[in-house]
């Protein structure tokens, strides 16, 4: 009977923390569209929202719909995408501390778009699908590269995998850097604004292309998420369960290669939100992937959503790149994870 | 009929190493124990067996059927697995962990698998209850000693219900006294079922006194099959282990126990024969 009682429910349970995600997320984007230079009282913003037919005139309702509602859309899609590819990297390398940035994946997303920047497929006339995918093809290479250099005697070593990932990032960023050189001084400026991370509003082909290849990239993990649950005990051990691991692990990383391309490409580069957020979500639900996929997409939108919020309002009226506010939280839980010892042997 | 049957198995690594013409066969209720030297090729037959690596010649039948030809899954549920070691890289609890083994059960539906409906929980409660770790259930994987490790590795292989169970030297990183627990537990699982169960061990002693039947690799070639007392015996220890050896009977069991003598030309002689497994010890 004690064992009855002790023996953990894993599927009951399963829904509530959901719904206090998605409470999280309702909040943040009512804060994001409350906040700015011009604060808007709650109720406003649910006036500016849901009143029918657009009224031009009204100001409010111009800011909430045309300028701080798609920022914040923006920001939490960008958010659950690089918070998915973190956990997608994560459970393939069998690595809490794998990320796009810390990997050198969000480098060859860079590079990816940089080289469509200087194609001039990119800017206000560029078609973003193919933006993303260049800076998707850039990802992929990079995160090839990281395995193939870190892999020893089929595994992944934390050091080696670290180490590379450095590796391949300073690569990358060089070639960013060398390209950049070459061009106009007016191309160089958006370039480099945009390679600092902004969520400056952006078009609507632009979050329809990064809407979809979400889906696609929450799908394939939502899929594969029992599966990528067994890699966390060995890819040996995987193989005897049943895994197809090789399938499993290609799907999972060309779906965290394409998320991080999407990410990249409408948002520049965002550190760490792949390291934070899929770290906080196993605090809060446990690793079954099967319930930290989808939360790790509230939380990835939630987190970035008041982390843009806390860059446009810190400085105020002066706007820091979010990217600077989320390696903050990230560089120092980095350390503690690289610090504390099960970060350490879960890499073993 | 036989539940295995190996039929000239070869593979062979890069390196050279692996296995050469390996034939053999199980039967259902038999405790067939695989000993050997190292680099005998014994991880390598289990890596065989459980389909991690494809046979270069001969083939694998289990319950009549070639390995591989059977699904990964459709394996899973006739073979399971206890590895030398367990480690589990995310803080899973043992419960989740046991619930992994009913895998190859789940219907695997397009949003993937569901491995914890009522059977399955049944199943992942009766192993935890048979391996003595009911009471882990709710507690991190992670967090447990080296032997309560080892506990809830055979728990999650119990739960798969396979016919099958191949343990690598499951008793081989652990102290004596959790030898012993993990030992009795898995004899008395063997005893109570009708399955067959694969032993690997270098402990020639352990095989020998509880194993009904012993396979003797060394250079990845078969060099007996047998009966603990037909196999341990200085004629076939001595050319496979390249060291003389002395064969008594164990004065309870009346099993056959062994021990290595050792001089000084041996130790020379075996230390730079064996040194790369002494660096992939040290790896390991």
């Amino acid at each position: 009977m004690m064992a009855r009682a002790s023996f953990p429910e894993a599927t009951g349970r399963r829904a509530l923390p959901i719904l206090c995600l998605v409470g999280a997320l309702l909040i943040g984007l009512l804060l994001s569209l409350m906040v700015g230079s011009v604060p808007i009282a709650p109720r406003e913003v649910m006036r500016a929202l849901f009143a029918g037919g657009a009224d031009a005139q009204d100001p409010i309702v111009a800011v909430v719909r045309q300028i701080r509602l798609p920022r914040a859309i923006l920001a939490g899609m960008v958010g659950a995408a690089l918070a998915l590819a973190g956990l997608g990297f994560q459970a393939i390398s069998r690595n809490p501390l794998a990320d796009p940035t810390v990997l050198g994946v969000s480098s060859g997303a860079s590079f990816g778009v940089t080289i469509a920047t200087v194609l001039g497929l990119a800017g206000p006339f560029g078609n973003p699908a193919v933006v993303t995918l260049f800076a998707f093809a850039g990802a992929l290479l990079a995160a090839v590269s990281v395995y193939a250099i870190a892999q020893v005697d089929g595994r992944l070593p934390i050091t080696t995998l670290l180490l590379s990932g450095v590796i391949t990032g300073l690569f990358f960023t060089s070639c960013v850097m060398l390209i950049t050189a070459f061009l106009a001084a007016a191309e160089l400026q958006g370039v480099v604004f945009w390679l600092m991370g902004n969520l400056m509003p952006a078009g609507g082909r632009t979050l329809a292309v990064l809407a979809l290849v979400l889906a696609i990239g929450v799908i394939v993990f939502a899929r594969q998420a029992a599966r990528l649950n067994l890699l966390a005990l060995g890819e040996e051990q995987a193989l005897q369960l049943g895994v197809e691991v090789e399938r499993v692990k290609r799907s999972a990383f060309v779906a965290a290669a394409l998320v991080t391309g999407a990410a990249i490409s409408t948002a520049g580069s965002i550190g760490f939100v792949g390291l934070i957020v899929p770290h906080a979500a196993r605090l809060l639900l446990g690793p079954d992937n099967r319930r930290l996929v989808p939360a790790v997409g509230l939380l990835g939108a939630a987190f970035l959503m008041l982390a843009d919020l806390a860059a446009r309002t810190v400085m105020a009226p002066a706007e820091l790149p979010v990217g600077v506010i989320t390696s903050f939280c990230g560089a120092p839980l980095f350390v503690c994870l690289l610090r504390s010892r099960r970060g350490v042997e879960a890499s073993l | 009929m036989n539940t295995l049957q190996v039929e000239g198995v070869s593979f062979r690594y890069r390196t050279g190493r692996g296995v050469e013409d390996v034939t053999f066969r199980a039967s259902p209720g038999e405790l067939l124990g695989v000993v050997g030297p190292n680099s005998a090729g014994k991880s390598t037959l289990l890596r065989l067996l459980s389909k991690v690596l494809l046979p270069q010649q001969g083939r694998i039948l289990i319950e009549g059927r070639d390995v591989a030809a059977l699904s990964r899954m459709a394996l899973a549920r006739r073979v399971a697995v206890v590895p030398q070691e367990f480690h589990v890289a995310f803080p899973f609890r043992v419960a989740e962990v046991v619930l992994m083994g009913r895998y190859p059960h789940a219907a695997g539906g397009a949003w993937g698998a569901t491995n914890d409906d009522a059977r399955d929980r049944t199943m992942a409660q009766a192993a935890l209850k048979a391996t003595g770790t009911a009471h882990l259930a709710s507690r991190r994987v992670d967090e447990l000693s080296g032997g309560e490790r080892q506990l809830v590795s055979l728990a999650r292989a119990l739960a798969q219900e396979a016919p099958i169970l191949l343990l690598d030297e499951p008793t081989a990183h652990l102290d004596l006294r959790h030898q012993g627990i993990v030992l009795s537990i898995l004899l008395a699982h063997h005893r109570e079922g009708r399955g067959t169960t694969i032993l690997v061990s270098h402990d020639l002693n352990l095989a020998a006194e509880h194993c009904d039947r012993l396979l003797l690799l060394a250079g990845g070639r078969v060099r007996a099959v047998g009966r603990p007392e037909e196999v341990i015996t200085p004629e076939h220890l001595e050319p496979a282990y390249g060291c003389p050896v002395t064969v008594e009977r164990h004065p309870a069991s009346g099993r056959p126990r062994v021990q290595g003598i050792l001089n000084q030309r041996d130790a020379r002689g075996t230390a730079s024969q064996h040194s790369p497994e002494v660096r992939e010890a040290g790896r390991s």
